[in-house]
């Protein structure tokens, strides 16, 4: 009891209220705290807080528009779209890429492939943009995630408008593809100030049409000012600006024609382009062998990259517009007309032909020993001597032939719209003085002159070329731009925008000269060079068969079972029928064909075969081996 | 005649409550209702179950309403034990659910014995400071500081800060009613204020990675850490307060008005219906609603003073004071955390919180309360 206190009830009551009051005190200045605490949020920073609470609520959703459709001349659909889901990440948001992909792949099947094509797309991309692992979801495999989804933040589920190409590899050199906007794309948006156009979209025209009328087809972003929740879920829209979707596209291209040409190459590589001479619309524009545009849009994976950019067949090029070819004996009715049109031949003037022709200590040698005998303008082009054409050349000289030729748009970009054509080349004096260096190679030499004539020498131009030459040939010398499309369509008011067919030039020719010239030519199918080729055709063509060198044979016989198929000579025809009023004109190359009436005037008659007559061939066409007075 | 007997088991029934005191319970479980409506939007079965909690609440409280408390005093002991049996029991054998060991499973039912020491450690040392009234000597407090912080220390280890801190809280108040000397209060306020101020001003040396604070696990320290700059963590443990602090926020005076709150229904709060329920309140009824909320905890809480300082025995006075004071550090620490001047500690808003546990924890307080207040003449002096 000593070190207790006795405690007197009346004094320990009047001590418990004290400390009553006091934790009352206490009640209240806590209290206190959370009110100034209270009020400081929700009055003195209220308007901080309500912006941020509708920064967080509303969220402004680009709706990419409907890419432009591309039809071809009968509306087939050669590029539409399609809607499917894809698995994308974005990478910023993903603390280990690999493991969460692992993890991605027990639920839904991601190959090897995948992973690789997404490797490349993150190398190439900024990391806050989503990527896509897995492109055209299943139903099943998209229900599989979402049950999943809050195992992986930053993957989500995404409805997107694919771009796909119905025929695959048919007509892809026109076509071209789209692929992922890139940097380069970017800056040229920028450029165009077209920025708000693109916002939220993701692909690009890449190749062929999608790239040159990409502005086109685009059409432009909408906008929809959405509710969202914490988890990103649209609740509900507030305001919509529509997209407009973009412009269809209508080709002059023919997808049947077109179809008709490519399998009439088989397993064989070259070119084909086919023009409406009264327009210059392209009827068909082949370069083979062809690729799939459809790999390309989500980013092409490795394996397929390394075979198109590997194979010695190079099939990512478009042989038709950027790749030139010395024309060969194609190139001899272009040198009669010129020598009718200048005055240095008459039709009827004929000359003798030895087998050779001899300039400057030099024997410059026709295919046929012994010569063709005398020869006037017209056997010079139906049985293709080259002794007339070598003194031609000479007589006319080289200057008067680079300026003649240059008329039919031979050595220029013929303005077609696919981009990247090649110029090719139109020699004379004043080109090879800018493309040498040395004075020594920038001298032009009289001998030069003379296998110009015949197509040889420094002459190199695109399949487009001559086949734009041979229409304004076909069309009296009123030539055209080719063009594959032939109007633009506004898919919300059906308005046609036309890409009108305007002449580009006509070209200061008699219609006597042009008659003789067409004349010769209906007599190569009938009863020259490319006769075989066009044995019983219901229908008159008119035609030239070609060469084009690879190999210098320097007086030497050129048998063509000992050169190696690499190393063959290129075949060529240009060719347009009917001969009297002309529906199709068109430029065919084979490479290492060999012979022009031998591989690639069987593919002409094909053509026409099915554009005049509407006969579908059966199979390739045949390589005509018979045919060997053909150069 | 049969409308007395009704009257009779009437005034059986409900003649034990306190009409203040209920009054006030009252006001608080139909605000409350108004705000659980709105959070549960999303999850209709909430809202039944919550009427089906309030239900079992509020019987609880008349059932214990009717037991004196000399009864109760013969209950603190054994409550005790068995709290603190099973707190073991937990700590050897519990369920692991969310990374803390919280629950026994007894085979037929699992129970959490930490919610029912919110209520037996406060008997208990009511109990213990009633038995030692007539002579209390230092040693008795060193015994009551035992009695309370062993239960503290093991639902601590679970670990439940939230429930540790309200077990602690109530003890604590017991013992400071109990008298306890000013010239140890004194001490540990100051020892904390400089804590807390220390934490405050030194906080990003503090919160630098790999600075291990003792007796702290690492995510207590993300807590805290968090709380003093929510933007180090905007999209894990700071969304919690960033969110409901916007949402306080943007609720201004007047609110954005009943159901029409944007950061509630597009789910941007996270756990609205129980812990951050004060931030639904306050985005939907603004500043005028918490402030209608804090006046009926302050009248609640001064009711129950009311009763204490008027009870007879020193059991009753001290239980009385302490329950009052529980609901004072429930929707203090509660407040606090939702409007980001405490850390996020799991502790449910009083009286409003969706949740059956708490809800029947509470009424059970308020029975206790009642039956002081009406067996306060009975008692024997």
């Amino acid at each position: 009891m000593s070190a207790a206190e006795f405690r007197a009830p009346e004094q320990e009551i009047q001590r418990f209220r004290a400390r009553l009051v006091l934790a009352v005190a206490l009640a209240v200045l806590m209290f206190g705290a959370v009110m100034v605490r209270l009020v400081w949020l929700q009055v003195l920073q209220h308007d901080y807080y309500r912006t941020r609470a509708e920064d967080n609520r509303i969220s402004l959703a680009p709706i990419v528009p409907n890419r432009g459709l591309i039809l071809d001349r009968n509306g087939l659909v050669l590029a539409r779209n399609f809607s499917a889901y894809t698995l994308e990440i974005t990478p910023s948001k993903v603390a280990d890429l690999e493991s969460t992909i692992d993890d991605l792949s027990g639920l839904i099947e991601i190959q090897p492939r995948d992973r690789k094509r997404f490797r490349k797309l993150l190398d190439e991309s900024k990391n806050f943009e989503s990527l896509p692992i897995r492109t055209r979801l299943s139903d099943e495999e998209v229900a599989r995630f979402v049950a999943q989804r809050f195992r992986f933040p930053g993957v989500e589920v995404k409805a997107r408008l694919f771009r796909q190409y119905p025929y695959g590899e048919l007509a892809s050199h026109l076509l071209g593809y789209i692929g992922r906007i890139n940097d380069r794309d970017l800056d040229n948006i920028e450029e165009k100030g077209l920025e708000d156009k693109y916002q939220g979209s993701i692909y690009f025209g890449k190749a062929g049409l999608e790239q040159r009328y990409e502005f086109d087809l685009h059409g432009q972003t909408g906008f929809e000012e959405v509710e969202v929740s914490a988890g990103g879920r649209a609740v509900r829209v507030l305001s919509r600006t529509p997209p407009v979707p973009g412009n269809n596209l209508h080709l002059t291209v023919d997808l049947k024609l077109q179809q008709v040409a490519e399998q009439a190459f088989g397993n064989r590589r070259g070119a084909v382009v086919a023009i409406e001479p009264s327009t210059g619309g392209v009827l068909a524009l082949v370069s083979k062998p062809t690729f799939d545009p459809n790999l390309f849009v989500d980013g092409i994976d490795p394996q397929h990259w390394d075979a198109y950019n590997n194979s010695p067949d190079h099939p990512l090029v478009n042989r038709a517009l950027n790749a030139a070819y010395p024309p060969g004996s194609t190139f001899k009715p272009f040198m009669a007309l010129g020598a009718l049109t200048i005055g240095k031949r008459t039709p009827a003037q004929s000359i003798s032909d030895p087998g050779f022709f001899e300039f400057g200590g030099h024997t410059f040698r026709d295919d046929k020993k012994g010569g063709h005998g005398s020869v006037d303008m017209y056997r010079s082009i139906v049985a293709s001597c080259d002794t007339y054409y070598y003194r031609l050349a000479s007589d006319m000289g080289i200057d008067a032939i680079a300026s003649f030729m240059g008329q039919f748009g031979l050595g220029a970009r013929t303005g077609v719209d696919i981009d990247g054509e090649s110029i090719g080349i139109l020699p004379s004096p004043e080109w090879k003085r800018k493309r040498f260096r040395r004075p020594e190679q920038q001298k032009w030499y009289a001998g030069e002159t003379i296998s110009i004539g015949i197509g040889q020498g420094y002459n190199a131009y695109t399949p487009i070329q001559l086949a734009s030459a041979v229409a304004t040939l076909a069309n009296d010398g009123v030539r055209f731009r080719p063009h594959l499309v032939s109007y633009l369509e506004n898919v919300t008011t059906g308005e046609r925008r036309p890409i009108e067919p305007q002449p580009i030039a006509r070209l200061a020719l008699k219609q006597d000269n042009i008659d003789v010239i067409k004349h010769a030519m209906v007599g190569v199918n009938k009863e020259g060079t490319a006769m075989r080729a066009f044995l019983g055709a219901e229908y008159v063509s008119a035609g030239k068969t070609g060469t084009a060198q690879l190999f210098s044979l320097k007086g030497a016989d050129y048998k063509e079972g000992h050169v190696k198929e690499r190393l063959r000579d290129h075949a060529l025809f240009i060719a347009f029928a009917p001969a009297d009023k002309p529906k199709i004109a068109l430029a065919v190359l084979v490479e290492n064909g060999g012979f022009g009436a031998q591989a690639a005037a069987p593919i002409a008659r094909q053509v026409f075969d099915y554009w005049l007559l509407g006969k579908l061939p059966q199979g390739a066409a045949a390589e005509d081996n018979d045919a060997s007075d053909s150069n | 005649m049969q409308a007395t007997a009704i009257k009779q088991v009437l005034r059986s029934t409900f003649g034990v409550l306190d009409p203040p005191l209920m009054a006030i319970a009252l006001a608080l479980l139909a605000y409350a209702l108004v705000v659980v409506i709105s959070a549960t939007a999303d999850f209709p079965s909430r809202l039944n179950q919550h009427f089906a909690n309030l239900a079992v609440a509020l019987g609880a409280m008349l059932v214990v309403a009717r037991v004196p408390p000399q009864r109760l005093m013969t209950l603190a002991l054994p409550a005790y034990l068995v709290g603190l049996a099973l707190l073991v029991g937990v700590a050897v054998a519990g369920d692991v659910s969310k990374g803390a060991r919280r629950w026994l499973n007894l085979g037929f039912m699992r129970i959490q014995p930490s919610e029912m020491m919110k209520i037996a450690v406060p008997l208990m040392l009511a109990w213990y400071f009633h038995k030692h009234e007539a002579v209390l000597r230092a040693r008795d407090f060193l015994v009551a500081g035992l009695i309370l912080l062993l239960p503290v220390a093991l639902i601590a280890k679970q670990p439940d800060l939230g429930t540790a801190i309200l077990v602690l809280a109530a003890g604590v108040f017991v013992i400071f009613f109990a008298g306890l000397s000013y010239k140890l209060i004194m001490p540990v306020l100051l020892a904390a204020a400089l804590g807390v101020g220390a934490l405050v001003y030194y906080g990003d040396h503090l919160c630098a990675d790999g600075v291990a604070w003792p007796g702290i696990k690492e995510y207590q320290k993300h807590r805290v850490c968090t709380l003093l700059d929510p933007s180090t963590d905007p999209l894990g443990k700071g969304f919690h307060i960033i969110q409901s602090t916007i949402a306080v926020g943007s609720g201004g005076i007047m609110g954005k008005g009943w159901m029409k709150g944007t950061q509630t229904h597009l789910e941007f709060i996270p756990e609205r219906h129980t812990d951050f329920i004060f931030a639904v309140m306050a985005e939907e009824f603004g500043l005028a609603g918490a402030i209608l909320l804090v006046l009926l905890y302050l009248a609640l809480i001064a009711r129950g003073l009311m009763i204490a300082a008027q009870a007879t025995m020193q059991f009753s006075r001290l239980l009385a004071g302490s329950i009052s004071m529980i609901y004072f550090t429930y929707a203090f620490v509660n407040l606090g955390m939702v409007s980001g001047i405490l850390p996020v500690v799991g502790v449910p808003l009083p009286f409003v919180s969706y949740g059956g546990t708490a809800l029947v924890t509470l009424c059970i307080g308020l029975g206790i309360l009642m039956s002081i207040r009406k067996h306060r003449r009975l008692a024997p002096d």
